[in-house]
């Protein structure tokens, strides 16, 4: 187990996923966001501009790594040469949190760059935990596991997510992210209870949160099935859960995720407000 | 008389010199500027590459297409006198998905 | 029924094929458009991150053809890595083979710039020489000297006019010439460039790189044309900064 002491160090304020093309304006007109998260694929290179310009930002904000490309619940075990690569990237960035996905994404030596589904069993929980004890020993840190955006279920799965991320944590001493856009767009594709999940999820655990635009579609049967594309704003509803998420457990660091049709800096800054209006009176909550 | 060797070289560096300084060496920048760079200005640093995607997709097209000539690029307008540069309109034709 | 990845990933990149039994929907019918969304991200995500890798491809078949030869491509060879900003090296021996794009024939060379540009763009940095030092070098110890070139320098070796066609499609270039080019791809500071040398000019840069003296590389390019002109491929070398050291014996 893990010293659970070198936890994340992010503020409890709002951030935004890095987009090159917001260089400037982050740091001439930064707003409200205290931080950034940057994907630990893009920035694996020996040099160059991505890795120039994350030196300089990470000058004047305390930078998160996500990595996209880990394959932490693949049935493969962890390709080396990408958890060395991670290693490297860590130990000369040095960031404030590193996260990861409860997903797969590599199938032999095969990257489908997508995070695919995972079965809630035993054996997955078995595979999952010693692939994320492999990164933190490889990391000398711990490391946060974020919740999935789901589109099907699989029918031998014996327990809920919640319970499932749970247990991770528990044997690992992983922390986790929790993907609120994540957790509405799983839970309507499941039909299940939104604040139902968070009322069940080890919210203690929870050192980062994501929030992201996501898109409306009907399944064949004409159940809802939403998409997370991180190509829009927040919806009403998922702020909603948010706010209530963090009256539950208090402020956490908070990042906008905007991926596709990426807009103007102005936008985001503004999704970026609007989380702050929510995480100050908590935080203040949290200082009397 | 063939020229030499070192002949040659020497006033070839000299040569480039003088036409390098007459475009001038990418002029140093400092670190911001540097950073972001005149490509960046437009947002399309071609160069980059594509990132990674957290993200799901709502278009739809995993079905695999037959090819079929659908538009025009560029290789149309590229006539060469040796008429070795091609245009598609030979492809127009279904290959299995 | 328990499905396993393997069966997950066939079904991903085959879409005729049936959908693993034991994925479900809420209640617990086969899963059909919901596993569809998984196919799509995969193809969609990779199709796309093609059309950002090879800009100058696209532009020349357009992006409707390219994007059908990218769910071709995707299919046929998945990325071998999560760094996806490298993804694509197997298009050239992809282009040299798909048959509907057989007669264009400068295509897979187009494709080995725009590669060659995507590995410099994210190549080791590195310091160039003061052009100066070159000068500094008496005529006489010229021809046994060494030039150290930068990690982000790339070859392009070509019977077409490859340098000429990705300006035309990139830069706002002329049209293309018929006349075989070396692209040359240099970075200086951090945006490359392309640059067009004759065969003899790309042998002389290539001679260089495998740490020939500057007099070997000199025959080595006049072996291949007696008119070689040095001057504009060390002028190309020094203006794009890809020289980083001057090694004397």
């Amino acid at each position: 187990m893990l010293d659970t002491t070198a936890r994340n160090t992010l503020p409890l304020a709002p951030g935004v996923g890095y987009k090159p093309q917001h260089f400037t304006d982050i740091l001439e007109s930064p707003g409200p966001v205290r931080w950034l998260e940057i994907h630990a694929e893009n920035y694996m290179g020996d040099g160059g501009r991505p890795i120039a310009q994350i030196r300089h930002l990470a000058e004047r904000f305390p930078i998160s790594v996500h990595g996209v490309g880990l394959s932490i619940g693949g049935e493969a075990p962890l390709d080396p040469d990408h958890l060395a690569r991670l290693a490297r990237l860590v130990g000369w960035l040095n960031p404030a949190s590193f996260s990861e996905h409860l997903a797969w994404s590599t199938h032999d030596t095969e990257f489908l760059n997508d995070l695919l589904p995972l079965p809630y069993t035993e054996e997955t929980l078995a595979r999952v935990c010693s692939h994320i004890d492999q990164v933190q020993e490889a990391l000398g840190r711990q490391m946060l596991l974020e919740n999935p955006s789901t589109y099907l279920a699989f029918a031998e799965s014996a327990m809920s997510e919640t319970d499932f991320l749970r247990e991770i944590a528990r044997r690992t001493g992983c922390g986790l992210l929790l993907d609120v856009n994540n957790v509405f767009v799983a839970t309507t594709n499941q039909q299940t209870d939104p604040n139902a999940y968070i009322a069940e999820f080890p919210l203690d655990l929870v050192g980062e949160i994501h929030l992201g635009g996501h898109d409306e579609q009907v399944d064949e049967y004409g159940d809802p099935l939403l998409i997370d594309s991180h190509g829009t704003e927040v919806v009403d509803p998922v702020w909603k859960l948010y706010a209530e998420t963090i009256s539950l457990m208090g402020p956490r660091p908070t990042l906008i995720e905007w991926d596709t049709d990426v807009p103007d800096w102005s936008v985001l800054a503004a999704e970026a407000d609007r989380a702050a209006t929510i995480l100050a009176p908590a935080r203040k909550a949290a200082l009397q | 008389m063939k020229p030499t060797n070192k002949t040659i070289l020497a006033t070839a560096v000299a040569a480039a010199l003088v036409s390098v300084g007459a475009t001038g060496m990418a002029s140093a920048q400092d670190g911001k500027e540097k950073c972001f760079g005149v490509s960046m200005a437009g947002q399309n640093d071609c160069a980059a590459g594509p990132g990674t995607t957290c993200a799901g997709t709502s278009t739809v097209d995993y079905q695999g297409n037959a090819w079929k000539l659908v538009d025009a690029g560029t290789c149309e307008s590229m006539e060469l006198p040796d008429g070795r540069m091609g245009s598609l309109e030979a492809l127009d034709r279904d290959l299995p998905a | 029924m328990n499905v396993d990845q393997h069966a997950f990933r066939s079904a991903i990149l085959d879409p005729t094929a049936h959908v693993p039994d034991g994925l479900v929907d809420p209640k617990g019918r086969a899963a059909g458009k919901r596993f569809d969304v998984y196919r799509n991200n995969v193809i969609v995500s990779l199709s796309n991150a093609l059309a950002e890798a090879f800009p100058a491809i696209q532009k020349l078949l357009g992006p409707n053809n390219f994007s059908i030869l990218a769910g071709h491509f995707v299919r046929a060879h998945p990325p071998r890595s999560p760094l996806i900003a490298l993804y694509g090296d197997a298009m050239p021996a992809f282009l040299e083979t798909f048959e509907p794009v057989q007669k264009l024939g400068y295509l897979p060379d187009v494709a080995r710039l725009e590669l060659a540009l995507r590995q410099s763009y994210h190549a080791a940095d590195s310091q160039p020489v003061d052009p100066a030092l070159l000068q500094q070098i008496p005529p006489d110890r010229l021809p046994a000297a060494r030039l150290i070139l930068a990690p982000a320098m790339r070859l392009v070796a070509s019977d077409w006019p490859i340098a000429a066609i990705w300006k035309f499609n990139m830069a706002n270039g002329p049209k293309p010439a018929m006349r075989p080019e070396t692209a040359l791809v240099t970075r200086p500071e951090f945006d490359p460039g392309v640059e067009a040398l004759t065969p003899a000019g790309g042998a002389f840069v290539s001679a260089l790189a495998a740490r020939q003296t500057l007099g070997d590389a000199l025959a080595t390019a006049s072996g291949r044309d007696p008119a070689f002109d040095l001057m504009p491929t060390l002028g190309a070398l020094i203006a794009g900064g890809a020289i980083t050291a001057i090694e004397e014996e």
